[in-house]
């Protein structure tokens, strides 16, 4: 029996894999130690476990695992990059390069750096959701500091054109950062090969526990520093004080570890399940793929259903855990800005729905949601005025609405 | 959002989804609305002039369930009523019946403004004067 809701939301969390929780659960018990504790057994079992979990995660990343600085997660991370390096490169410059189409820590992050007297550079993206190198190449100037751009994008899963960005950023002399929160452990990212000098990442996105994630910080060509962001005794070379969650930890750890070992039949079992998902949502009348086809992450789907309303549609997925192109952060609605920087009207933002399938994910479940989005965008369809206004070839920009 | 059990029975059983021929005289169609703001209602009515009343409500809804249940409910009440009848409908009735919340109330106002649009278009179309829409709620 398929179970009811079914959950298709892991670019919000996934949920924890069996074999990370086994690996947790010895330090949540008897390994309680602080890794920070010199002169006992306690603190050596701790700080072993640690060390372990940083040779996985470098193992994953292919960076050396004194370049791993544990944060709470991938907002910490972000933060930390990103006024760590303005405050410690302050004399070099005081310009950051982002995109319209980041997560809010990396958004909000550079608003605050705007308010603290930095200049920041908000590339526009295409209908695909890609930068223009040219306009990136084109923003650079010699105060340039850091160009911070997300790998893969958590609405529709677009992958930017990271080396090449890498590149730009390198040929001016600036710092290259990425969000790596939605690909890592999803799809090969290499910070050698990719020329990435700083990476935030998390645990909960694959297959980890909440609360722990990472800072990527490249410690040779060139050789990384920020300023720390929290204060105290001086923890992960100094970057970042407080106690370890060597727990947390050694979930991401493992998480890493099973990723690498699995990634590539995961990407290639879910890319092919996303791709049934789509064609087959497809095949619905006006309906639309938001971002890059060519260019995503295996997992993910976001497509876009005209001439029914957003909220009415969630309504009638409620067998499924999907989100929205609706930010429902507050009583008012407000469309998906990652979607409106694609171009989309409001309306069609308001209608998309995103699909995150994971590594638990069955083909059972995506026949079921085929069927379950199938039935409520036609019956929302029948009850539309504006599908039968379409379907009766009147042109919609052409009326004059009531404004209310 | 936790919708009301009876916000939920209009919306997966939704009662008079369709259309009546806005040709006919007797057909009075309000198209309230738009779809930026996430919401169009079209409510059409039938009258049968010699009574007054209101022999048929169909309605079509783009927006949420409450919007949906709204118009849904707004046709049941208008079947059997006469045209003064249906003209006294107050959104906040609607609002009780269907328990809908502080944020869902301009649900209910777009159903009362469909109801009298749609009266309004057919007043018009026989020859009646247009009536003064109460702009209140905007």
């Amino acid at each position: 029996m398929l179970k009811l809701p079914i959950y298709l939301d892991n670019n919000a969390t996934t949920p924890l894999d069996p074999r990370v929780l086994e690996a947790m659960m010895p330090y949540l018990t008897e390994v309680f130690g602080n890794a920070a504790s010199r002169n006992h057994p306690f603190g050596w079992a701790a700080e072993e476990a640690v060390d372990y979990a940083r040779d996985q995660i470098a193992g994953l990343i292919n960076c050396d695992p004194k370049e791993i600085i544990f944060t709470s997660g991938a907002t910490e991370s972000d933060n930390l990059a990103i006024k760590g390096i303005f405050e410690m490169y302050a004399q070099k410059g005081n310009h950051i390069i982002t995109t319209t189409t980041e997560h809010k820590a990396v958004l909000d992050t550079c608003k605050h750096i705007e308010k603290i007297g930095g200049k920041v550079t908000y590339l526009p993206v295409n209908s695909e959701g890609l930068i223009d190198l040219e306009e990136l190449e084109a923003a650079m100037t010699p105060q340039t500091i850091l160009v911070s751009i997300m790998y893969g994008n958590n609405e529709t899963g677009t992958i930017q054109p990271i080396r090449e960005i890498a590149a730009i950023a390198h040929k001016h002399g600036a710092l290259f950062m990425t969000d790596g929160t939605q690909a890592v452990g999803k799809i090969p990212v290499d910070v050698q090969d990719d020329g990435i000098d700083l990476m935030a990442f998390t645990a909960h996105k694959m297959y980890g526990p909440k609360g722990v994630g990472a800072l990527y910080v490249r410690r040779k060509n060139p050789r990384v520093k920020v300023t720390a962001q929290m204060d105290g005794g001086g923890h992960e070379r100094g970057m970042r004080s407080g106690t370890l969650n060597v727990p947390g930890i050694v979930g991401l750890g493992k998480a890493c570890e099973l990723a690498k070992q699995e990634m590539a039949a995961d990407a290639a079992r879910l890319g092919a399940m996303r791709d049934r998902l789509e064609k087959e949502l497809l095949t619905l009348e006006e309906s639309y793929v938001n971002g890059s086809v060519e260019h995503r992450l295996p997992h993910v789907a976001n497509i876009s259903f005209k001439y029914v309303e957003g909220e009415g549609l969630m309504m009638g997925v409620k067998d499924l855990a999907v989100s929205s192109g609706s930010a429902c952060t507050s009583a008012s609605l407000e469309p998906s800005y990652v979607l409106k920087a694609l171009g989309l009207s409001d309306d069609l933002a308001h209608s998309s729905l995103r699909f995150g399938l994971s590594r638990f994910t069955t083909d059972e479940q995506i026949d079921y949601a085929i069927n379950h989005v199938k039935e409520a965008v036609t019956k929302l369809r029948e009850m539309s005025p504006l599908w039968e206004m379409f379907q009766d070839g009147i042109d919609l920009d052409k009326i004059e609405w009531a404004e209310h | 959002m936790a919708y009301s059990d009876k916000v939920i029975d209009h919306y997966s059983n939704p009662r008079n989804v369709g259309t009546l021929d806005k040709s006919k005289k007797s057909v009075g169609t309000g198209l309230v609305g738009a779809p930026e703001c996430g919401d169009v209602m079209r409510l059409q009515i039938e009258v049968d002039e010699a009574t007054n009343t209101i022999t048929d409500a169909k309605f079509k809804t783009f927006g949420c369930g409450s919007a949906i249940a709204s118009s849904s409910l707004a046709t049941e009440w208008l079947k059997g009523k006469t045209v003064d009848e249906a003209l006294a409908i107050d959104n906040m009735e609607i609002v009780e019946e269907l328990a809908l919340p502080p944020v869902k109330i301009h649900c209910s106002v777009l159903a009362e403004d469909a109801i009298k649009s749609a009266i309004n278009d057919y007043r018009v179309k026989n020859g009646m004067p247009e009536l003064e829409m109460a702009k209140s709620h905007h």
